[in-house]
């Protein structure tokens, strides 16, 4: 069993998937040895193959489209955008162009490039370099949103993106990267059992109870896994309530199935993600959900998410702003779980 | 065997007719929509894009690509099918006038969006040492965005053999250069280190001479070059909306229309052949588009 900070799993992904294909390139700010990216999530990456290693100019409204550009003339390069705030600069190359080619250029190119980039608050760096943007790209027609979380296999995830003839956007966390990369061993993390969907980017169900009875289904991602699992021991702990967890491989386009399958077992469903309340990664699932699954519902749904506002820089401040396990946690009970 | 003039008469007069035609089209309500024509301006495709081989060299156009689509692709029949929401044209109908792709051609809608776009494809380019010279067409009211300026930087930089090709019609839309454009347009490019060239006539010879030594520099050093070409589009921007002053539009037609420039030099029998081939092609193009099927109808 490996044993790797995530990373380090990301890092070894991006390594492996150098060393299998010679089309791969890394491109972005700051990528070179011995700084090796921000997050050094790119590093010995320049060391090992100076010319397939680009770093570039401050230019995010270019790159995404010098990206796309690569990619149209078939290389797989991958964009590192350093914080995920700084994806607004590329929405113009995102929306009308790495959309768009494909399709309006009626199949006859495609666009395998992958964008990827840390989200996510509570290390204080303030309003813009600590929000989790990705609900932004739901809308985004033609295009992957897929969400790194620390239970996920992050070396397989990073090869599945860039194999992946379609553009990706690999949404990593900040949190995460320092945490173990946690994998099932016979079926378990901890105490928890653990689900593997299907699909290139699965999603991961898990529960307390192995799969007994549950008050609930909490849907959510990247970096509110451990926030949503720490919310689920309280609640077991405290309060004798039992909650499945659905961990999404893939918000976009969205894998419903296994929010349904555990909807089907729990009828109720909560949804938890970092990014701000409104028109979230939630409002779709909600909207999903109802549309598919209303009649196995036996409670309102509930959103939990960062409140409607910036995020301070202050830890106090952030705290309040950011969802935590308490949210979580409130958001079952108020459920009136007992009585269900 | 046909000269160069020949053949820029040639291609000249095709997009003339080519674009004529779409016009008139719009009037009879046979394409929905829009379209931007490119009548004024047919030497810069013409002059420019004969140094460059539709096998191997790419280009980006705009908005108005029509004539540098059919110089490079030779392909009236897939644009008139586009432009008429036909399955016989060149994206299926999904693309448009604007949004067209066949082989090495892209064109895309938005202002300065396709400059790094086509900074990628040079960069793919040189990476795979395909020898190709990739070619972005922009108009002067392109030069006021950003993303532009973040591409000759790094264009320059990273020493791509990209073609930056500025149409200076003197206009964007309703808004005349003195508006949009400070200063020298050329010595912004000069400013990234990117050699430039700017001329000041519509005579397919002459920007056919300028874009040679361009293509030709950029084939033997590998890195990128900024030229900027004066000209002036006769027809309204898209399809009626035209607010500049008729006696300049009149001036400009009587002293700088590329075809009637080089009419002259040719054999006026060669040229009259030429005239009747491509007043017959663009006729046959319209009518198959016409007898095409519509893209999305429904299955009886
Ligand atoms: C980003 C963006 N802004 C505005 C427009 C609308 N628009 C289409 S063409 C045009 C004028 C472009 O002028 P110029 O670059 O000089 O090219 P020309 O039309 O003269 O060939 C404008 C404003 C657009 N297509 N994209
Ligand atoms: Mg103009």
């Amino acid at each position: 069993m490996r044993s790797e900070r995530c990373v380090q799993a990301l890092n070894g992904g991006l390594h492996e998937a150098f060393e299998r294909r010679d089309d791969v390139y890394l491109i972005g700010e700051d990528l070179l040895d011995p700084y090796g990216g921000a997050f050094k999530v790119s590093q010995g990456l320049s060391d090992r193959w100076p010319e397939r290693v680009i770093t570039t100019p401050i230019s995010e409204a270019s790159l995404f489209g010098v990206a796309a550009g690569m990619a149209l003339r078939g290389y797989r390069p991958v964009l590192e955008i350093m914080f995920g705030d700084f994806i607004a600069l590329g929405f113009d190359q995102i929306i009308n162009g790495i959309s768009k080619f494909r399709e309006m250029y009626d199949d006859q190119v495609t666009l395998p490039l992958v964008v990827r980039t840390p989200m996510g608050g509570r290390r204080g760096y303030g309003p813009t370099h600590s929000q989790s943007l990705e609900k932004l790209l739901m809308g985004v027609p033609n295009i992957r949103v897929v969400a790194a979380s620390e239970y996920h296999d992050l070396r397989a995830m990073t090869h599945a993106a860039i194999d992946d003839d379609e553009p990706v956007f690999l949404i990593e966390n900040k949190l995460m990267y320092g945490r173990p990369n946690r994998r099932p061993e016979n079926g378990y993390i901890d105490e928890l059992s653990v689900r593997e969907g299907s699909g290139t980017y699965p999603a991961l169900t898990l529960s307390g109870n192995d799969f007994g009875e549950a008050a609930a289904t909490i849907v959510t991602y990247g970096g509110m896994l451990p926030i949503a699992v720490e919310a689920a021991t309280e609640l077991i702990l405290e309060h004798e309530v039992f909650c499945e967890i659905v961990v999404l491989g893939e918000l976009l386009p969205l894998d419903l199935a296994p929010i349904l399958e555990s909807v089907g077992r729990t009828g109720a469903l909560i949804t938890a993600e970092e990014g701000t309340l409104t028109a979230g990664i939630g409002a779709e699932i909600t909207a999903q959900v109802t549309e598919a699954a209303w009649g196995q519902l036996r409670r309102p749904v509930r959103r939990v998410a960062a409140n409607d506002g910036v995020i301070p820089s202050a830890p106090n401040l952030e705290n309040m702003m950011l969802p935590g396990a308490g949210e979580v946690r409130d958001a079952v009970l108020a459920l009136d779980p007992a009585a269900v | 065997m046909t000269s160069d003039l020949a053949r820029f008469y040639q291609q000249m007069y095709v997009i003339r007719r080519l674009e004529e035609t779409l016009l008139e089209m719009f009037s009879a309500g046979e394409i929905n929509g829009t379209t931007h024509t490119c009548i004024g301006q047919e030497a810069t495709a013409a002059g420019v894009i004969s140094h460059l081989d539709s096998e191997r060299d790419v280009i980006f156009s705009n908005h108005r690509c029509h004539g540098h689509y059919v110089a490079f692709t030779d392909d009236v029949e897939g644009l008139i099918a586009e432009v008429t929401g036909r399955t016989t044209g060149t994206c299926g109908g999904k693309g448009g006038s604007q949004h067209l792709c066949r082989g090495n051609f892209y064109s895309n809608g938005i202002q300065g969006s396709i400059v790094p776009v086509a900074t990628g494809i040079a960069l793919a380019e040189r990476e795979r040492k395909s020898g190709a010279v990739t070619t972005v067409f922009i108009g002067d009211g392109t030069l006021g965005q950003g993303a532009l300026y973040e591409c000759l930087n790094m264009a320059s930089l990273w020493r791509l053999p990209l073609m930056v090709v500025v149409e200076n019609n003197h206009y964007a839309q309703s808004t005349p250069e003195e508006l949009a454009v400070s200063g020298s347009i050329s010595a912004r490019a000069a400013a990234f280190g990117i050699p430039t060239a700017e001329i000041t006539t519509t005579d397919v010879e002459e920007i056919h001479a300028t874009a040679g030594s361009a293509v030709e520099r950029i084939r033997a050093t590998g890195e990128p070059f900024f030229m900027v070409l004066d000209t002036y589009r006769f027809s309204p921007h898209s399809k009626g909306d035209d607010t500049r002053d008729p006696a300049e539009i009149e001036a400009r037609r009587a002293s700088s229309d590329p075809i009637a420039l080089i009419a002259d030099r040719l054999d006026p029998e060669l040229r009259a052949d030429i005239e009747q081939a491509a007043e017959r092609r663009v006729a046959d193009a319209r009518e198959a588009a016409l007898a095409a099927p519509v893209a999305g109808a429904v299955q009886a």
